[in-house]
């Protein structure tokens, strides 16, 4: 199959694989290992992914 | 919600214009209201006897036998256990002390001033390394270290301090910052900056040579002496910005071995308290994480200033030494906990990173949304008492003291 015909999946994974990795750093070893190119943004859920406690810090500002 | 972001704006405007000066060394029942005989102040939030951990105990034994109110250890033990003493916080008579925190009636201690809010603060006298009350030391060579800092080397540098008039203890500090201080676990530069400014009026003051020569040797041995001035100077800059109503900026932490405390401006002097962590990092050859006892102390005040793990661009080498990493990462301390700080300090800047000024001013609710806790680096202590120091580390403060704070400070604004 030429380039052109392809769909960006397809010419997302017959490429050279770049990765940003978001969250769980334990993934980024793995990836590491296996010579893909990665970057680690450290985040998590906003305080810590309790809903009342980040409804709670809405309403004082954050 | 702008009441809370106008009041962490005054709380860190007072923290920032604070002006802590060195003015005194007094014995603590001179200085400390309220101080009897039979009453020991401890670092950290309260805490009774049966649920002290062992060096904390250690220090207490050694203290009572050091004031003269029982003849040995096992007796000061059995009073202690018997409610022969009072145990009272450090912070509630306006002191500070490093781990253990001991102060007693006749502990001399350093008196700082805050000129521009006229407030006062304490700290006793840093002891040097090695076997040492702060880490639960109490044989016969600490309590006679101990003799030797009330009778001879307190009253010597009172003299100087006194001709002085008094000590900058903020001009100190940048100049530290800048020669790879960051004032917890990395004193040498302040230490011998403050050696610099007192020796010449010393020479001036101490008759007695042999005596002058041991008081110099003692603060030009002792890499952590500003340690027990940082801390003061920490309390003295954070107490007026107390009580200002909405105000989520955290203005003391501190940890007994048993219990990590916060207070916050918008509350007062109420106590968050929650199990206090075991430090990470690097021990002395000999021991590792088996030997080692909770984190402790009231030295934590100095991250409440920004110094400590908040400075630790400042302080590459320290991030070797409590097994943080490479000096490299140490920038990445001071960023991450810029993501919790309301502001910086632009009078302690750090050269590493452009001369950004040192995160200050801790906001609870940052601390709570991100995640992000503060780090402190700190020294760890043997679990046994009379051991003394077996390794430095960071530990982090645990999130259980700021969900409780946010929780209180929208109780009090009346929001749920």
């Amino acid at each position: 199959m030429s380039d052109e015909k392809k769909s960006p999946v397809q010419k997302l994974l017959s490429t050279e694989v770049k990765v940003v990795n978001v969250g769980l750093e334990g993934f980024v070893k793995d990836l590491k290992h296996c010579n893909i190119g990665v970057v680690h943004v450290d985040w998590s859920p906003p305080a810590g992914g309790d809903p009342a406690m980040a409804a709670l810090l809405a309403k004082l500002g954050v | 919600m702008k009441l809370i972001e106008d009041a962490n704006k005054e709380a860190v405007k007072r923290i920032l214009e604070g002006e802590p000066r060195l003015i005194d060394i007094l014995p603590a029942r001179e200085v400390l209201k309220g101080l009897k005989e039979k009453m020991i102040l401890h670092a950290g939030p309260p805490i009774t006897w049966d649920r002290m951990c062992g060096p904390m105990r250690g220090a207490v034994a050694g203290a009572i036998v050091f004031e003269g109110w029982a003849p040995d250890l096992k007796a000061a033990e059995q009073l202690a256990a018997s409610g022969g003493v009072e145990f009272h916080p450090n912070h509630h008579f306006g002191a500070v002390g490093p781990m253990t925190g001991m102060t007693t009636v006749s502990m001399p201690l350093f008196v700082v001033e805050n000129a521009k809010f006229k407030n006062r603060t304490y700290c006793a006298i840093n002891e040097g390394l090695g076997k040492v009350m702060r880490f639960g030391g109490n044989d016969e060579s600490v309590l006679n270290r101990l003799r030797w800092l009330r009778d001879v080397f307190g009253p010597q540098l009172a003299k100087a301090i006194r001709a002085l008039g008094s000590i900058d203890l903020k001009s100190i500090t940048a100049r530290g910052l800048s020669m790879g201080d960051e004032l917890h676990q990395r004193n040498l530069a302040c230490s011998s900056v403050f050696l610099r400014e007192v020796a010449p009026t010393m020479a001036r003051v101490v008759e007695d040579k042999e005596q002058l020569a041991e008081c110099l040797a003692f603060i030009a041995k002792n890499d952590q002496f500003f340690l027990n001035l940082a801390m003061p100077m920490g309390k003295a800059m954070t107490d007026p910005a107390k009580g200002i109503k909405g105000s989520t900026v955290v203005t003391a932490m501190c940890r007994n071995g048993t219990d990590f405390g916060i207070r916050v401006s918008g509350t007062g002097d109420q106590w968050f308290t929650a199990p206090v962590e075991m430090p990470e990092g690097l021990y002395f050859p000999g021991y590792s994480e088996k030997d080692a006892n909770p984190d402790m102390g009231d030295s934590a005040i100095v991250e409440t200033i920004g110094l400590g793990g908040f400075a630790m661009a400042a302080a590459p080498a320290v991030a070797g030494f409590v097994g943080a990493g490479a000096p490299s990462a140490a920038a990445n301390f001071t960023r991450s906990m810029s993501e919790i700080a309301v502001g910086q300090n632009p009078e302690w800047t750090i050269a590493a990173m452009d001369f950004a000024g040192v995160p200050t001013g801790i906001d609870v609710r940052l601390v709570v949304e991100t995640g992000i806790v503060p780090l402190i680096n700190t020294g760890i202590a043997h679990k046994e008492p009379g051991v003394g120091q077996v390794g430095a580390g960071v530990v982090k403060a645990p999130m259980g003291c700021f969900t409780q704070a946010v929780r209180a400070i929208a109780k009090e604004l009346g929001v749920s």
